[in-house]
């Protein structure tokens, strides 16, 4: 009964959802007050409806309702409750209705908080927002259908995907589609504005919080996703520019861009027609994105079975999104008047310079991304890119980009002069230099390229902290305003990354060892020793565990206890790695298949610096958050910015 | 500066950012794309020892061997099959009779020297590359794999 409810719901939201696409569209070229009024009321139905659904097949799988076909594909009733919650977003169907579930929230969002928005406009965003919804409904509908029953019910379900059942990738999903989706709402601000033919700095004023609460969450999504990777997978590593991973790394690099031009229109009433064309393209990316994980088209470690059907549903919706954004843009955007004039070298000329460079990283990582399957289709190869190509044309374009990073604060609106803000940074680029040379000589002479990428990571934490003291310095020791706190933390956090990343990639030790019971190794300083194995029982998995003893020259240090996995459901291994970090280091094993006779295949990582990848990340997507609180960026402010009204901060939850 | 000018200058300024990424690009490519071989191709091309490359294909019947951390086993597309080699601990899903893909390259004695084995996270998953392989090797018929 109440799978059929969802069902409903869901069909209700979808005929909701065109309602909501088309009349306030209507109304907003008649200038028809009652029309444009309905796209409010229609959004929040919408969301309600959604929401219903969705509640519907937590239900199932809380429940364990076995008569529905999705839980029976992905749950178990001997689950932990979590990974039954998590089961729900962790298939295709399901995802896919978190996907509609956080649509129509952030239209709901800004059916709430767009109180104070132009009529017109509003009526247009949450009209494209609904058309967007449409298609994800119908998507949803016609091709994964959540709530599809089987008959007769079986007396269990198959359980859900081992790898999956963790708590890093429960939370994944949802924080990543909050950025892929958030991004539509900025795409529907987008069009909107070139629909009205206007873009001013309100409309930049209401743009910047979504793209700024969208990338936040991506940050976040993607931390998350790469910190599973690490600890799940195996490897030690944490970054393996893999199709999955770059389809979330493009739209993060084109939000990162938007959210640096936002700033130009806001304040300089320029780049107009540039930032609108970042909105269309962000948004367009996050799609190609779901296109990419959802198709199968490309080989990668996360690639989840294909259906060429699914596959060709994402791919018409991603062309009619991109193709008429931008045919639209092509269209109206030359009406976009630019305004304020500025110099080569000033913030708006450093800014420029910032988005010429992500875009650039965003298209090579498209190109590296995309070249297999076009090489396919043109000559029927069959090629893999990998992390070499990756390492060669990221990193310089990276290096570029954080070389002018620091320079830019610096920088004053419409004109300024280069030489007195390299004087002042001179601290930061002597310390920077210090590190690199001391990297190169003291760890390891051969690393040349580690220890300048390394020298640029000091560069970032020392230059933005140094422009930040003296701000602070010249300004009496006031606090800025949060848009800039933010952006210092955001970009020291980035610096932080940086050091995590070059440090784990270029210096980390690896040992692969077999050990039986009693066999010891010496290890990065450090005495390990194959205690014993012993199994253990979980609550739907029974494992053997591995105790390593640990010891430094003080004597016993820490115990690892790295597992295998064995998922009873799934007759699936998974082996479970453990890891001891200080913050400065990780100390990693996984253990491999083995037995007492022949002894247990182990791997050890010694990875420095590792934590700062998650931790600079985490630091970045607070960064974000605190540049969001700003109250001249709070939503509902009024378009003076003088707003007087606290609390609400976060555009949704 | 006029106007003029001044966008004259954006637009040689982005353009020089671009030459040189897709000069980056280009070069990267070109030392940097994996070719993807079945076992039958790897028989017929015998591409250059050394050069990095990818084989897919299935895991062979009573192939795989360990001994201590090294693991030996045979890719086949059902008409030829290499000998791979490889060092480490292999992926969850590696087993007997199921799609794998192996990273790494030949040796002067045909021997695939294996630096990557890649995991996937669903078992009933097979690489589009080891399905393509499969079917022109004609002993292969979609959906056969999936169980």
């Amino acid at each position: 009964m109440i799978p059929e409810l969802g069902q409903y719901a869901l069909i209700l939201a979808l005929a909701v959802a065109l309602v909501q696409g088309t009349l306030p569209l209507v109304g907003a070229a008649r200038g028809d007050v009652r029309l444009m009024a309905l796209g409010r009321t229609a959004a929040l139905t919408q969301a309600l409806l959604v929401i219903l659904a969705f509640a519907a097949l937590t239900q199932a799988y809380v429940t364990s309702d076995f008569s529905v076909a999705n839980v029976v594909a992905n749950s178990h009733s001997a689950k932990p409750l979590i990974y039954k919650l998590s089961g729900v977003w962790g298939n295709h169907e399901g995802s896919m209705l978190l996907w509609a579930l956080i649509l129509s929230l952030f239209g709901a969002a800004v059916a709430i908080f767009g109180t104070n928005l132009p009529d017109s406009l509003r009526a247009r965003v949450l009209a494209i927002q609904a058309l967007i919804g449409v298609g994800f409904l119908a998507f949803l509908l016609f091709t994964s259908n959540p709530f599809e029953r089987v008959f007769p019910a079986p007396p269990d379900g198959n359980g859900l995907n081992p790898l999956l059942q963790d708590p890093g990738l429960a939370f994944h999903p949802p924080l990543l589609y909050l950025g892929y989706v958030g991004f539509s709402v900025t795409y529907a601000f987008a069009i909107a504005a070139l629909l009205e033919g206007r873009v001013d700095v309100a409309w930049a004023r209401w743009v910047r919080p979504w793209t700024l609460a969208a990338w936040c969450f991506l940050t976040l999504g993607i931390a998350l996703g790469s910190w599973w990777a690490y600890y799940i997978l195996g490897w030690g590593g944490f970054w393996f520019w893999d199709p999955v991973e770059n389809a979330s790394l493009m739209p993060w690099l084109a939000g990162t861009a938007l959210l640096h031009s936002a700033i130009v229109v806001e304040k300089r009433d320029a780049l107009k027609s540039w930032t609108v064309l970042l909105a269309v393209l962000a948004f367009s990316l996050s799609l190609l994105g779901t296109f990419l994980v959802r198709s199968g088209v490309l080989t990668s470690v996360h690639a989840f079975a294909q259906d060429p059907a699914r596959g060709m549903f994402i791919l018409g919706f991603l062309l009619a999104v991109t193709g008429g954004g931008l045919a639209l843009y092509a269209w109206r955007a030359p009406q976009l008047q630019g305004g304020g004039l500025f110099q080569p070298i000033s913030r708006e000329g450093a800014l420029i310079l910032n988005n010429l460079l992500l875009c650039t990283l965003a298209a090579t990582v498209l190109l590296g991304t995309l070249y297999p399957l076009f090489l396919d289709l043109v000559t029927g190869a069959k090629v893999s890119v990998g992390p070499p190509f990756f390492n060669a044309t990221f990193v310089p374009i990276a290096m570029a980009l954080f070389a002018a990073l620091c320079v830019g604060p610096y920088l004053g609106w419409k004109r300024a002069e280069l030489l007195p803000a390299l004087v002042r940074l001179r601290a930061a680029f002597a310390v920077s230099v210090i590190a690199a040379i001391v990297a190169a000589v003291a760890i390891d002479g051969r690393a040349t390229l580690a220890a300048l990428c390394l020298g640029f990571g000091v560069w970032l934490i020392t230059g933005s902290l140094l422009e930040f003291y003296q701000r602070l310095a010249r300004t009496h020791w006031r606090l800025p305003p949060r848009a800039s706190l933010g952006m210092t933390i955001a970009h020291t956090a980035l610096g932080v990354v940086v050091l995590g990343a070059v440090a784990t990639a270029a210096w980390h030790v690896e040992l692969i060892k077999t050990f039986k019971p009693g066999d010891s190794a010496s290890f990065a300083g450090f005495q390990i020793k194959l205690q014993e194995v012993v199994p253990i029982n979980g609550p739907n998995y029974v494992a053997e565990r591995a105790i390593l003893a640990v010891s430094s020259d003080n004597g016993p240090y820490t115990t690892l206890t790295p597992e295998r996995r064995l998922f009873t459901v799934q007759k699936r291994q998974i082996a479970e790695t453990s890891i001891h970090t200080n913050i400065l280091r990780d100390l990693y094993a996984a253990l491999g298949e083995g037995d007492a006779e022949k002894g247990w295949t182990v791997r050890l990582y010694y990875n420095p610096l590792a934590p700062l990848i998650w931790l600079g990340a985490a630091l970045c997507a607070l960064g974000g958050f605190v540049s969001l609180s700003d109250r001249r960026l709070r939503i509902g402010a009024p378009r003076g910015s003088k707003g007087r009204s606290r609390g609400a901060v976060q555009p949704a939850e | 500066m006029t106007p003029k000018r001044k966008r004259l200058w954006l637009l040689v300024g982005s353009l020089g950012v671009l030459c040189v990424a897709a000069a980056l690009v280009l070069t990267a490519l070109n030392d940097n794309i994996v070719f993807f071989y079945s076992p039958s191709q790897l028989a017929e091309k015998k591409p250059a020892p050394d050069r990095r490359l990818r084989i897919g294909g299935l895991v062979e019947q009573g192939s795989v061997k360990k001994e201590g951390t090294e693991v030996r086993f045979k890719v086949t597309d059902l008409k030829q099959s290499v000998s791979v080699v490889y060092r480490g601990i292999l992926p969850d899903l590696f087993r007997e009779g199921r799609g794998v893909i192996a990273e790494g390259s030949l040796d002067s004695n045909g021997v695939f020297t294996a630096r990557e084995v890649l995991a996937k996270h669903d078992e009933n998953y097979m690489p589009p590359e080891v399905a393509k392989a499969l079917k022109e090797s004609g002993r292969w018929q979609e959906g056969s794999g999936k169980k």
